[in-house]
């Protein structure tokens, strides 16, 4: 198993609309603040294998964790570049996606 | 597809000079769409899993990208009627956001369509003669030509009718639905290359030979991505009735020796240069030599009906050059850069080719909303037949406007935010849509795009640097086809961070080149102050009619490496 250097939450596509989600406390959400955080490894484990039931029961798609920081508000944030932008929407075009509804910048 | 039924009926918007669907394509592409909505059907219900799904969806141009599903809609040689683009701004407003984007293979994304709208949309598109068939997958891709197709003074013949054929002889071909890799073709029919063939797994360049009789030039092996390779030639002049069986041979020849068991090894670029181009030629003439050709028998009467589709439209008999046109650049200085810059020679006295930019200043290249998609289609019927053409350079062309009427084109284009003058200008970046959209990206391209643009958003400091090709490529898949810009960036990840390689002397013409390395990545915040430098140092070095790449290539790499290098050490942090 790879060493566990950040908490995590686990990513998905939603297999309907292919919107980015998020395992929440009780199932997928659309908003990242809301994302169940592992905290080592065996809880990113724990992720995995929802993700997994989720995938053969046909919800979602492309399903991975991602590694997080914990800001002050509770609420975790992507490391990497890459899954900032998902959790946001296109940099250039701010209307749109989630930053759109929760009124919020790109990264 | 290969029906020889003449009879069909022309409908509304339709012009006489683009390729129409036959009942056998109707039926055929209608039918892709019922099984479509069936495996969708399937997959939504769990009866197919995603592993089962996923090469269903990929051919029928269903991506899943970074924030939603994303559909690419072949536009066969970048040729849309009016009632097309029309069609695409309705599907635009009614399934995705109210936008598309114009790629580099002169297609159509849509960046938020949903899984379960998917066959409705294609529905929608088939009812126009469109379709997203082979947009995606180890097949052979839309066939993109040479925007200016039919129309370019620089013609030896219109690409577009050997375009179709092609089209045609692939779409679903038996043998090559499972390719090793993807494979693109190109074709171009004029003395000047605006297709870049040379960087495509095949380039067909029409050609006559010593006695008048057409034929092409067969390039084979150019391509982009991970490993760019300027394609050599296999065929110096395959005379057109031996066309469909000598590529039959090229593919089988790839099919069989291409390598499966590593995709960045697959496409056949690599075993072009990795077998040499002499084996792979004499591969290819004894494939062709004992296959049974008669099967691709050129059939001249078919080439002929095909042919048919793109006659020119009705021209008026006008003289060379419009009155009106001249007096209208004197009084709206605006008009006369747009004209200098945006219009091009068309074969035909009196009339023009307009490209109009798709690259406002600050802009994303290549989108346009739907209500610019519609002025577009409007003007199109207004002012050039009803044709429209994508050119890979993402930009749109209407290439029948009467000079009479550029004036009058120029300012329904202006009150749609669709007449910048920057064609072929620094500001006219290719950029693919990189980490913003794209889930293989490895860092975005539009903001180098649109910070560039801005810093050059001095029009008449444009058109003092002249004609610049920059491109930019937000990973090393090359969609942006960064290798062939005179300045080519990449987009890569180096250490959590976005860093940007940035090449010099690139080209995508015949005398194609692959641009080289000019030093370390710099950031998002660099990108726009290096390009600056070197554009200013071309400035300064470049003789009489010089172009950016002329200089480049008079002076060296090194010179320009130099450049930065003493720029640095100013303080500029380079």
């Amino acid at each position: 198993m790879a060493s566990f250097k950040h908490p995590q939450i686990l990513i998905a596509s939603n297999l309907s609309d292919g919107e980015v989600v998020f395992l929440g406390a009780s199932g997928w959400e659309r908003d990242h603040r809301r994302a169940r955080v592992a905290l080592n490894a065996e809880e990113a484990a724990a992720l995995e294998v929802f993700g997994k039931r989720d995938i053969s029961a046909n919800r979602v798609v492309d399903v991975y964790l991602a590694d997080v920081e914990i800001g002050g508000d509770g609420a975790p944030t992507p490391v990497h570049y890459r899954e900032r932008m998902r959790v946001k929407g296109p940099s250039v075009r701010l209307d749109l996606g989630k930053q759109a509804a929760a009124g919020r910048g790109a990264p | 597809m290969t029906a020889l039924d003449l009879r069909v009926a022309q409908r509304p918007n339709s012009p006489m000079t683009t390729y129409r669907y036959d009942a056998y394509d109707a039926a055929f592409v209608r039918e892709r769409v019922a099984e479509f909505r069936e495996q969708v059907r399937r997959r939504l219900s769990g009866a197919l899993t995603e592993e089962e799904f996923r090469p269903f969806r990929l051919m029928n141009g269903l991506y899943l990208q970074l924030h939603a599903y994303m559909l690419r809609v072949a536009i066969p040689y970048g040729t849309l009627t009016a009632r097309q683009m029309r069609r695409l701004a309705d599907i635009a407003d009614k399934w995705d956001k109210g936008y598309g984007h114009f790629t580099t293979r002169q297609n159509l994304q849509y960046n938020w369509p949903k899984l379960v709208d998917t066959p409705d949309i294609l529905e929608a598109l088939a009812d126009v003669e469109m379709h997203a068939i082979q947009t995606s997958g180890n097949c052979i891709r839309n066939v993109t030509a040479d925007h200016f197709a039919g129309v370019a003074p620089d013609e030896i013949e219109d690409p577009r009718p050997t375009a179709e054929f092609l089209r045609q002889w692939s779409s679903l071909h038996p043998e090559f639905s499972f390719l090793p890799r993807k494979f693109k073709i190109a074709v171009t029919g004029a003395e000047h290359d605006r297709a870049a063939i040379m960087v495509h797994d095949i380039g067909l360049r029409i050609v006559s030979n010593a006695v008048g009789a057409i034929g092409y030039q067969v390039v084979v092996g150019g391509g982009l991505g991970r490993s760019p390779f300027i394609g050599k030639v296999v065929g110096e002049f395959v005379p057109r009735a031996d066309l469909l069986a000598f590529l039959e041979a090229i593919m089988r020849v790839y099919n069989r020796f291409g390598r499966r068991d590593n995709k960045y090894k697959a496409r056949i670029k690599i075993l072009v240069h990795e077998t040499g181009i002499d084996e792979i030629r004499a591969a290819v003439e004894a494939e062709f030599a004992s296959m049974d050709r008669s099967i691709f028998c050129h059939d001249p009467e078919e080439f002929e009906r095909i042919a048919g589709f793109f006659a020119p439209p009705p021209y008026e008999s006008l003289a060379r050059d419009s009155q009106m046109l001249h007096a209208a650049k004197l009084e709206t200085p605006a008009f006369a850069n747009f004209v200098d810059v945006n219009v091009s020679a068309h074969k035909t006295p009196g009339y023009a080719i307009v490209t109009v930019s798709l690259k406002p200043i600050g802009g994303v290249p290549g989108d346009a909303t739907s209500d610019q998609m519609r002025v577009l289609a409007d003007a199109s019927e207004r002012f050039g037949f009803g044709e429209l053409r994508v050119s890979h350079e993402q930009n749109i062309i209407l290439p029948h406007v009467k000079q009479d009427d550029l004036f009058a084109l120029w300012r329904m284009l202006d009150a749609a935010g669709l007449a910048t003058a920057n064609a072929g200008l620094v500001s006219d970046i290719i950029a693919c849509p990189g980490m913003d959209y794209c889930s293989l990206a490895t860092a975005r391209s539009i903001p180098i795009a649109q910070a560039i643009s801005k810093r050059f958003s001095d029009m008449s400091r444009q058109r003092r640097i002249g004609k610049l090709g920059i491109k930019i490529s937000g990973c090393i898949n090359a969609c942006g086809h960064h290798h062939v810009g005179a300045i080519g960036i990449l987009g890569l990840e180096k250490k959590g961070q976005e860093s940007y390689q940035i090449t010099l002397g690139g080209d995508p013409t015949f005398s194609a080149s692959i641009g080289e390395i000019l030093g370390p990545g710099v950031t998002v915040e660099q990108a726009p102050d290096v390009i600056e430098h070197l554009v200013d140092f071309y400035l300064a070095e470049r003789e009489e009619g010089e172009a950016f790449i002329d200089t480049w290539r008079r002076l060296g790499h090194a010179r320009f490496k130099d450049v930065l290098r003493r720029e640095g050490e100013d303080g500029a942090d380079i």
